[in-house]
Formats: C-alpha cells, sequence, structure tokens
C-alpha cells in the first residue's frame, strides 16, 4: 500500500509535508484575504495570475538591487552626482522599477551618518532593498530611532563616535530615503561587481556599515 | 509613536507567510485600480486605535485597511464580504484548506 502513511508524522493525507504557513488553524485575517481575493477575481477586477505575479516580483528584489546601485556610485562620480541630486531618475534609468514614490539617496562621510526610519509605519525603499526586515517595523525601532539614534545605532554594532554627526531621515508614504554607504578602505581599483558584494542591506539603511574587502 | 520610550529593537525575522505575501499584492493591485490611495490606507490605519498596535501583526493591519478602503469604494459589499468568508471558512480549517481549489 504504496499511499498508507498514517504512522508518518508531520505528514499529509497525501504523504506530503504540510508547509509551514497552511497548517496553522485559520485565522479570521486569512480568512479575509481569501475572500478579498476572491470577490476581486470575480467582478474582474484582478486576476490570479496578477496577484502570483506581484508575489514573484516581491521575491525578486532583494538588496542586491541596491548593492548595485551603491557600487555603480563608488565607481563612477557623474552617476553619484546624479543619485544625490535626483536618486529616483538616476535608479530608474539604470533599469529599476521604482515606482511612483520619490526617492532620495543621502551620503555617509567621515563626518556624517544618515540612518532611515519609518515612525508612521513601515515605508522603506522596497523596490530597491525588497520588503523591509522584521525589526525595521517594530515599535522599538520606530520609536527609538528618532529620539536616541546612537543608542539604537549601537544595539546594531555601529558606534559613531561623537565627532560624526548623526541625520535620522523619517520615510513617509511618498517619501523613501537609501543611505549611500562611504566607501570602505583599501578598496581602490575593485570593480563595481566585486564592490557590490560588500554592500549590506544595514548598510543601505544605516544600521550596519559595508563589509571590509576580503583579504 | 516615533519618540516613545520602547525597548532594544527585537532582531527575531520571519519569513513572510503567503497570506501575508498576498495581502501586499492586493494593496498593490487594489492601488493601481485606483480604488485607494497610501492616504487611504494610512487613514483607516489610524483610525484602528492605538490597541490594534499592540494586537494586531503588521499584515492584518493591512488586510483590515484594504477591505475597509475596497468597500468604501463600492467594490463589493458588507455583506458580500460576510457571506463570502462565510464560505471560505465552510471549506476547511487551515488557510491551504480554505483555498477554492
Amino acid at each position: 500500500m504504496p499511499h498508507d502513511h498514517h504512522d508518518h508524522d508531520g505528514l499529509s493525507p497525501s504523504g506530503h509535508p504540510y508547509r509551514v504557513d497552511n497548517d496553522a488553524p485559520l485565522s479570521y485575517w486569512q480568512t479575509m484575504e481569501i475572500a478579498i481575493r476572491e470577490l476581486m477575481i470575480e467582478k474582474g477586477e484582478i486576476t490570479a495570475a496578477q496577484v502570483a505575479s506581484q508575489i514573484d516580483a516581491m521575491d525578486a528584489r532583494s538588496p542586491a538591487n541596491g548593492a548595485q546601485v551603491v557600487a555603480r556610485a563608488w565607481t563612477d562620480p557623474d552617476f553619484k552626482a546624479a543619485l544625490l541630486k535626483d536618486a529616483t531618475k538616476a535608479t530608474r534609468e539604470m533599469g529599476f522599477d521604482i515606482g511612483p514614490m520619490n526617492l532620495v539617496a543621502v551620503e555617509n562621510t567621515k563626518d556624517v551618518h544618515n540612518v532611515i526610519v519609518c515612525t508612521l509605519c513601515s515605508c522603506y525603499p522596497r523596490n530597491l532593498l525588497g520588503l523591509p526586515p522584521d525589526w525595521y517595523k517594530t515599535r522599538e525601532y520606530r520609536s527609538r530611532t528618532v529620539k536616541e539614534p546612537r543608542k539604537v545605532l549601537a544595539e546594531f554594532g555601529v558606534v559613531l563616535p561623537d565627532s560624526v554627526t548623526c541625520r535620522v531621515h523619517d520615510s513617509t508614504a511618498d517619501m523613501r530615503y537609501i543611505v549611500l554607504p562611504a566607501r570602505p578602505d583599501g578598496t581602490d581599483g575593485m570593480s563595481a561587481e566585486a564592490l557590490a558584494k560588500l554592500v549590506t542591506r544595514d548598510a543601505m539603511i544605516g544600521t550596519g556599515l559595508p563589509k571590509s574587502r576580503e583579504p | 509613536m516615533g519618540g516613545d520610550a520602547a525597548g532594544p529593537v527585537p532582531t527575531d525575522q520571519h519569513d513572510f507567510a503567503l497570506w501575508e505575501k498576498r495581502v501586499d499584492a492586493l494593496m498593490i493591485l487594489g492601488s493601481a485600480r485606483g480604488h485607494f490611495t497610501v492616504d487611504g490606507l494610512r487613514r483607516a490605519l489610524e483610525d484602528m486605535g492605538e490597541q490594534a498596535f499592540e494586537d494586531m501583526t503588521y499584515y492584518e493591519r493591512w488586510v483590515a485597511a484594504v477591505n475597509q478602503n475596497l468597500i468604501e469604494a463600492g467594490v463589493y459589499t458588507l455583506e458580500e464580504l460576510g457571506a463570502k468568508m462565510a464560505t471560505v471558512t465552510a471549506r476547511g480549517d487551515t488557510y491551504g484548506a480554505a483555498q477554492d481549489v
């Protein structure tokens, strides 16, 4: 009896493992999501394929996109100037789908460190970085970053000397920020492609610094 | 919330569940259809009151905000929503089992 799997723990009746997000008891809000989706499909507002392709696009966006932008700014002075002048235009011209939002790039230097937050909710340069990390959306991060940014940064391992100015940028639905981190020392002569590998997600939020060149 | 006292920033991370990604997709698609703007969503979130930010998860608040805006835009009625939710619940008791397949 090939399908007689009753003694296998953790497997569905068909012998497959349950998906983690599908086997918990159905919640009220999950029920609402299913209902909204089906009603919109029935009314011809959207198609199931559109929902799936939005999710594919969402999954395809990652901090690697933002890292390409940063690495190009480190290696191409004209692009860097264009990015700091109008990040929406500069990144769109690189081929990224920036959507309707305004994007502002803020530059870290020896004297200034920038960090981004959304005190209201979760506004984030998702077209360049993907969906925000959970901590970005927590009340702790949102409440404290505007009040005691240096302490918050220290929790992330970024300890700023008193001589460095810390600028906090509060994002809105229409205005998103991305941090242009300072290029690490000892990276002269590296290609943009190699440099991009040093650029972390947190470096572009401001809660981290780019990685050092691997020895 | 900005400026309130709070504890250390939690660093837990979870992979987004399929239903959460679908809420995000419905937000983008509903907005692209012109039924609401981010401001409309924001207003619905503000109307929920502070307690919602304690009791509900991020995408729970978002699905509620999307729903409120779609009803206000006349995409479907509260009655249609109620009937559909009853149908969904009757299909099964997990998210996977409650899909119309």
